[in-house]
């Protein structure tokens, strides 16, 4: 889907598994060049979600950083050996 | 608390130039932006990742936004990266999180440059990964040289959607297809502004030649409707009844002032702008909004363009350099009579291309298409709503949710409102905007905790 014209530099991690990044681009460039378009599942149906804005509006990229849920992946910089999670959607029961 | 004689949001074009400007004028000054790097949108990744060769598209404005940022580096103000704003008060208190931490100042004079977000266009499917706005696609290329590839496909209109195709097709990327949905007779209600337009004809003659460079090599097939399809993931489009394949597909309706800020001031004056077909705040020549001490420059205040936000970037701080005691009248109506000719040069193509490219209308809206992403409101339940008696869109809030997911109506607030105008049969200036709430961006009870 996405295609890197430079290289990376480091790895992190999406759901345990490693995946090469470049120090500094936003967490949600980082997936989307690992090919990874489902970031999280909403609240209200369980349906999969991916970045629609990823200038900081939209909040449909949010994942889990570092064990913190609702990060908007376009606006966290990746570090090297970031750990970073899909968000599961469910919101408790009204 | 910490003081500061001026504060500025937003460091693209016009926090920037406000900046900078600011400093030269004696002021001390501390400028946020919640993105790591300063820039804004258009010249996001400018002097960092994004240098593009002399000849690609864009690569005059880099060039500009690239002094914009060295001068407000050079001029000593303050500027914080990663710094999420989500407060302001009447005494001009303003609040802020960076990496966990809440923090605040209070200003002697505040000037908002929050910009524009891209106008969301609801078609079938657009909830389904794989289906991002045009702006997203070039926020990629810029802050992270991403081109691209499989099967690409964009919809929509305005100047924006032209430019990036050139852009990617200059870094080598391939397009499948441009479905235009422009309205076809919109140039005859455009054409009527040419003359003006004529005055600064160098962006209309550059806009032609990314559309000439554009479809030399991608076909551009006019559709009234779009549906993206797949199950989980984009895998496919319908437009006019044919199928074709798809792994990305770029939306984009051009765009609209940020009003998320202004929109939560109590007080803050609005008004519906009819050739542009969004609030924007009321502001005098200087960018004085209608509560003390606030201002607006940019297109936070209306869509201008780059260089008009810099242009009024610069003219707010000499206001606020006057309402700050450091210039009499005099001396601030003469540093600020050249970017006033200037903005107003820069401006004359506006009228042409806001009349070019009219938002697409909400009768094209299906009822089963979303609109609320967040809350995943259809087009449906918001007519039904309607028709139900909600006037307008903070009564279909309540209704609905529609307004209230995390997004806080970024996205669907233009949306439902020409929805609900729509389906009222008034027009859209004749509604109340959606009231916005501080704080504008969502905060941890643990960030709240860290302040002092
Ligand atoms: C996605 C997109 C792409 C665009 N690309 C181009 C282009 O290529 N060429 C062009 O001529 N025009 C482009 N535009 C139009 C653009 O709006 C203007 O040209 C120009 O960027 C406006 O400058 P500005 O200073 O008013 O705002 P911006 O450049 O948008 O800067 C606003 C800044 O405010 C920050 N901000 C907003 N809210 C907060 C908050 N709560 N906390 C902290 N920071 C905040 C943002 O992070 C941003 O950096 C684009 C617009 C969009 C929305």
């Amino acid at each position: 889907m996405f295609r890197r014209t430079a290289p990376t530099d480091c790895a992190i991690s999406w759901n345990g598994v490693e995946i090469a990044a470049r120090e500094g681009e936003s967490l949600a460039a980082a997936l989307l060049a690992a090919g990874i378009l489902h970031f999280r599942d909403t609240a209200v149906s369980g349906s999969p979600r991916g970045p629609l804005c990823l200038m900081g509006a939209c909040f449909d990229c949010l994942v889990e950083v570092e064990g913190e849920p609702n990060r908007q992946a376009c606006l966290v910089p990746v570090t090297p050996g970031l750990s970073a999670r899909i968000q599961a959607g469910a919101r408790a029961p009204r | 608390m910490r003081e500061v004689a001026l504060l500025v949001l937003g460091a693209g074009p016009a926090g920037l130039a406000a900046a900078t400007e600011a400093r030269s004028q004696g002021l001390d000054v501390l400028l946020l932006d919640e993105n790591a790097a300063p820039g804004g949108q258009v010249h996001r990744g400018v002097g960092e990742f994004y240098r593009p060769s002399a000849d690609a598209p864009g690569a005059a404005q880099a060039r500009e936004g690239l002094a914009l940022i060295e001068a407000a580096r050079a001029s000593g103000a303050e500027m914080r990266g990663g710094a999420t704003f989500w407060a302001i008060e009447d005494d001009l208190t303003v609040s802020w999180s960076e990496g966990g931490t809440a923090h605040q100042a209070r200003a002697g004079r505040v000037i908002l440059c929050p910009g524009a977000v891209e106008r969301a266009l609801p078609i079938p499917g657009w909830t389904l990964p794989g289906v991002m706005g045009v702006g997203a696609a070039q926020i990629l290329l810029k802050t992270a040289g991403l081109v691209p590839e499989g099967r690409t496909w964009m919809a929509g209109q305005g100047p924006l959607l032209w430019l990036y195709a050139a852009q990617l097709l200059a870094k080598g990327g391939t397009l499948a297809g441009i479905i235009d949905m422009s309205p076809a007779g919109a140039w005859r209600q455009a054409i009527r502004h040419l003359p003006m337009a004529l005055m600064k004809p160098g962006p209309l003659l550059q806009g032609l030649s990314w559309m000439r460079r554009v479809r030399a090599d991608v076909p551009v097939i006019r559709a009234r409707d779009v549906e993206a399809l797949g199950d989980g993931k984009l895998r496919g489009l319908r437009f006019d009844g044919r199928e074709e394949a798809a792994d990305l597909l770029l939306l984009h309706d051009g765009v609209v002032p940020n009003t998320q800020v202004t929109r939560a001031l109590q007080g803050c004056a609005h008004v519906w702008d009819a050739a542009q077909a969004s609030f924007r705040p009321v502001l005098d020549e200087w960018g004085n909004a209608s509560l003390p001490g606030v201002m607006v420059a940019g297109d936070g205040g209306g869509i201008g363009g780059a260089r008009a936000a810099a242009l009024s970037g610069r003219i707010a701080a000499i206001e606020a350099a006057r309402a700050l005691g450091r210039l009499t009248a005099e001396q601030r109506d003469a540093a600020a009579g050249r970017p006033m000719l200037r903005r107003r040069s820069e401006m004359a193509p506006r009228a042409f291309l806001d009349a070019l490219f009219p938002p697409l209308g909400m009768d094209r809206v299906a009822d089963g298409t979303v609109v609320c992403r967040c809350e995943e409101v259809t087009a449906g339940r918001v007519r039904a709503a309607v028709s139900l008696g909600a006037q307008g869109p903070n009564q279909l809030k309540a209704f609905l949710r529609a307004g209230m997911g995390p997004c806080q109506g970024r996205v669907c607030g233009p949306v439902v409102h020409a929805l609900v105008a729509s389906s009222r049969g008034i027009a859209a200036g004749d509604l109340m905007p959606l009231r916005t709430r501080f704080p504008v961006k969502p905060i941890t009870v643990a960030e709240l905790a860290t302040l002092k």
